[in-house]
C-alpha cells in the first residue's frame, strides 16, 4: 500500500464530510432555526453555544480538507490548477474547493466573528456581517454542487466523461 | 428582483445550473 495517498484519500474524504456537512448544516438547519429562535427569543443558546462550535470545526475541516487534497494531488498538484486536459475534472474541482476555503476565512468566519458577538461590533456592523456571512455561506452551498460532482468525476473519469 | 440564494430552492438551482455549465464547458474543453 502506498501510504501518504491513501491515508490522504481518506483523511480528505473524514475532512469533507465534515466541512460539507457543517456547511449543510448552517444552511438548512441552522439558519432557519436562528430567524425562528429570534422571533421566540431563545436564538441565544444558538448563537453562544452552537454557532461558535460548529464555525471551529467547520474552518478547520475546510482547512484540512485542502491540505490533504493538495497532499493527494502529489505530483499532479500544477498539473490539475492548470487545468491540464488530463487533470481537467478534478482541476476544477480543486479551484472550487479553493474557492470556498478562501470564503470561509476570508469572509465567513471574520464577519460570523462580528455576528455572533465574538469581537466587539456595533448592531449596524453587526446586522452587516450578518447578511455578509449568509449570503456567502449560501453561495458555497452553491458552489459544492460543481465541487461535489467534479471531485466524483476526477476519481471516475470512465464514467463522468466517458475516458 | 429577489435575490436566490435567500432561499434554499433558489440556491438548489443555482448549484444546479453551474454544475451543469461547468460539466458542458469540460466536455468541450476534452473535446468530447
Amino acid at each position: 500500500m502506498d501510504y501518504v495517498p491513501a491515508l490522504s484519500r481518506w483523511l480528505h474524504l473524514m475532512a469533507g464530510i465534515m466541512w460539507v456537512g457543517l456547511l449543510y448544516y448552517f444552511n438548512c438547519v441552522q439558519a432557519q432555526a436562528l430567524k425562528d429562535a429570534q422571533a421566540d427569543g431563545s436564538a441565544a443558546g444558538i448563537s453562544k453555544h452552537v454557532a461558535p462550535r460548529a464555525l471551529f470545526w467547520f474552518r478547520w475541516a475546510a482547512v484540512l480538507t485542502w491540505i490533504t487534497g493538495a497532499a493527494l494531488l502529489g505530483k499532479n498538484f500544477v498539473a490539475a490548477f492548470t487545468l491540464q486536459p488530463a487533470h481537467l475534472p478534478i482541476g476544477i474541482g480543486a479551484w472550487l474547493g479553493t474557492a470556498m476555503l478562501v470564503n470561509v476565512w476570508a469572509l465567513i468566519w471574520p464577519n460570523q466573528k462580528k455576528a455572533l458577538g465574538l469581537v466587539p461590533a456595533t448592531d449596524e456592523e453587526k446586522g452587516r456581517a450578518r447578511r455578509i456571512a449568509f449570503v456567502v455561506s449560501r453561495a458555497n452551498l452553491v458552489l459544492s454542487f460543481p465541487l461535489l460532482f467534479f471531485m466524483a468525476a476526477g476519481a471516475h473519469a470512465a464514467l463522468f466523461f466517458g475516458r | 428582483m429577489k435575490n436566490p440564494l435567500d432561499t434554499l430552492t433558489g440556491t438548489a438551482a443555482c448549484g444546479l445550473l453551474l454544475t451543469i455549465a461547468l460539466y458542458v464547458i469540460a466536455r468541450m474543453a476534452l473535446g468530447g
